[in-house]
């Protein structure tokens, strides 16, 4: 790309009003050019695979999470590659054990939390570039490729659940659940797997446990062991006040 | 009163040693960029809680600030005052420059700044974030014709007026978004309030104005040309009621959320046990940037000075700086209610007062935004007819 020269034929202080715009257009052509380029290969495989007949949710039994258990962290940890947090500030967290203590009596409860997987997602509505989208199933994720790390979607969660890779990763990543230093990230719900048919980490290692707290499926299939779980036992939402209808709910919380 | 006649300023020794001293912070930001690059925001104080820290502080302070400093031309143009028409050239590259200047740290800031172009090209339509990027390139382009049409030559006046009213409209649009990036966040009990549009208004009403008044009074002074103290007198008014006005809605908002029962905790915390963010309420914002400003320019016999006005606009700015990090890093600091009846805690800071410790690369691409913003509007007095030769009070008519 050729760039109109300046002419400095005169002395620099004496640029005059056409020199000063044509260097504008000069600026304004080079911050431009590549887009209009980068326009012509769009495209993304990240949606491929999603069902629209299906929505993929969770459900967590308080009741069933125990104490001192964090199988759950772990596998997730391993499973997406991210170091458990070293640096509590600024490490990831995909997913996280929280201990409750009620205000009124004291008695302490515990469960885990993620990305709750909104149909109505914030984060989704806020992000400037459509990085963070929500699959046909219903699972919340952020395009890595467009991802320009303006932090916009953490400031739009109510529920704290994504988190800013703070600097470069020196773990082995995996190729499944790829990480970047200055993008957003959060739980996938294991989509990697779910689009083989498997179930997410955490669920597979919370059942490994015998604990099962967590229920992985189908909301939309009234026969799914979730939707059967939902239809016979009080749930909630996290802020279900919001009216965001989250794909994670909680039972005997 | 002899016709106005604008002329490109002359380098002299003071404006020489202002341009390098604005250099020496651009450098720093140009190191403190690289830095935050290499190493990523881990050498911030930003986190994983405080997700957006000073150069968001700074970088909103000077994108309200630009669309304030559009006052001035738009008072003279839209309202038809003569006596501003003088200086609403200035209004307005300053505008742009101020825009420049927040839009550079805000762009420097993103984790993958190389991206740019993405934002630039790739758009989800329900994003207010993504209306802003609309929003300021179209004032560049609004408010860069309505420069042209009042600097070409023989342009019919009502051509300057009809350029004036746009941007005039599309000024209070682009705050109204800026505002909004944080009154439609529904998640955080700080934000989620239709004030924060009109609240961001005044504020840049305010702060422009503030800023458009030390940049006018510092260059006159460097270049000897004459500002009339009856000129600078009324700014100093204008810019009272402008603070006037900040203080009003400001007192709504907090009065607003305070009265619900569920924004209890938000607002017990900025106002009266939020540590710093509560002093630099009540200390920075109210009493700084607000109450001795009043004080300064309405003062009977004292307001009528030069130096009322002068002291009255650094502490407007350094007042709008406080009330800016009150939003911005006060509404991260205090915990979101996930949990309602629940005191919660976890390993990831459920539950507890966040901790933000502002580091130097943070500040230095800060401050080499507003070096940007002053060197561009600098440069531009510089090359281009902006800045009348005559703005004694004599010179500007009536008042």
């Amino acid at each position: 790309m050729k760039l109109p020269a300046l002419k400095f034929s005169k002395k620099p202080s004496e640029m005059d009003r056409r020199d000063f715009l044509r260097a504008g257009a000069a600026l304004a052509t080079i911050t431009l050019a590549p887009g209009v380029t980068l326009m012509a290969f769009g495209g993304s495989e990240a949606k491929a695979n999603a069902d629209p007949a299906k929505r993929w949710g969770l459900l967590i039994d308080v009741n069933k999470c125990v104490k001192d258990c964090t199988a759950c962290v772990s596998a997730c940890s391993q499973e997406n590659g991210w170091r458990l947090p070293v640096n509590k500030e600024t490490d990831a967290q995909w997913i996280r054990k929280v201990t409750l203590t009620d205000n009124d009596t004291g008695r302490e409860e515990y469960l885990v939390t993620m990305c709750q997987h909104c149909e109505e997602p914030p984060c989704v509505d806020v992000c400037p570039t459509g990085a963070s989208f929500k699959r046909v199933d219903g699972i919340v994720l952020v395009d890595k490729h467009i991802c320009i790390g303006c932090r916009y979607c953490m400031m739009a969660c109510p529920y704290k659940a994504r988190s800013f890779v703070h600097e470069n990763i020196v773990d082995e990543q995996k190729t499944w659940a790829p990480r970047g230093k200055g993008t957003v990230e959060s739980c996938t719900m294991c989509v990697h797997r779910v689009d083989t048919g498997r179930i997410p980490a955490c669920v597979e290692a919370c059942n490994a446990t015998g604990h099962g707290a967590i229920i992985f499926g189908d909301l939309k299939d009234p026969e799914s062991e979730i939707s059967k779980a939902l239809a016979k036992y009080p749930s909630t939402a996290l802020r279900d006040d919001l009216g965001l209808n989250p794909g994670v709910r909680y039972s005997n919380l | 009163m002899e016709r106005t006649i604008y002329r490109e300023i002359q380098a002299n020794r003071a404006i020489l040693q202002t341009a390098a001293l604005l250099g020496v912070f651009l450098l720093g930001a140009a190191g403190a960029v690289l830095y935050m690059e290499e190493y990523g925001h881990i050498v911030t104080g930003m986190t994983n809680q405080i997700v957006w820290g000073l150069p968001h502080v700074f970088a909103i302070f000077l994108i309200v600030a630009a669309s304030g400093a559009l006052n001035v031309a738009s008072i003279a143009s839209v309202f038809g005052k003569t006596p501003y028409k003088p200086l609403s050239r200035l209004s307005a590259l300053l505008a742009m420059a101020l825009l420049a200047g927040g839009l550079a740290v805000l762009v420097l800031d993103l984790g993958r700044p190389d991206r740019l172009i993405i934002a630039m090209t790739t758009y989800n339509f329900k994003s207010i974030f993504a209306w802003n990027i609309y929003l300021y390139n179209g004032f560049f382009l609004i408010v860069g014709i309505y420069l042209y049409t009042q600097m070409a030559r023989s342009m019919p006046a009502k051509v300057v007026k009809t350029a004036g009213f746009v941007a005039f409209i599309w000024r209070l649009a682009l705050t109204t978004g800026t505002g909004s990036i944080f009154g439609w966040l529904v998640a955080r009990a700080a934000y989620e309030s239709a004030i924060m549009a009109p609240l961001f208004i005044v504020m840049s009403f305010a702060f422009g104005l503030a800023v458009f008044i030390l940049v006018v009074t510092f260059t006159t002074r460097v270049t000897g040309r004459p500002f009339g103290p009856k000129l600078l007198n009324r700014l100093g008014r204008l810019l009272g009621i402008f603070v006037g006005l900040v203080l009003y809605f400001t007192a709504i908002q907090h009065l607003t959320s305070g009265y619900w029962a569920r924004n209890g905790g938000i607002e017990r915390f900025i106002l009266f046990n939020g540590g710093i963010y509560t002093t630099l309420f009540w200390v920075g914002q109210v009493l700084i940037g607000g109450l001795i400003p009043l004080a300064l320019v309405f003062h009977p016999t004292g307001g009528r000075k030069p130096a009322s006005t002068i002291v009255a606009s650094i502490l407007v700015i350094l007042g709008g700086f406080a009330q800016v990090y009150v939003i911005v890093i006060g509404g991260q600091a205090y915990p979101l209610n996930i949990f309602p009846g629940f005191t919660a805690s976890s390993s990831f800071f459920d539950g507890v007062v966040n901790t933000y410790n502002p580091s130097w690369p943070e500040f230095l691409l800060g401050m080499g935004g507003v070096a940007l913003a002053l060197t561009i509007t600098g440069l531009g007095m510089k090359v281009l007819r902006i800045l009348p030769t005559n703005l004694s009070d004599a010179n500007v008519g009536q008042m």
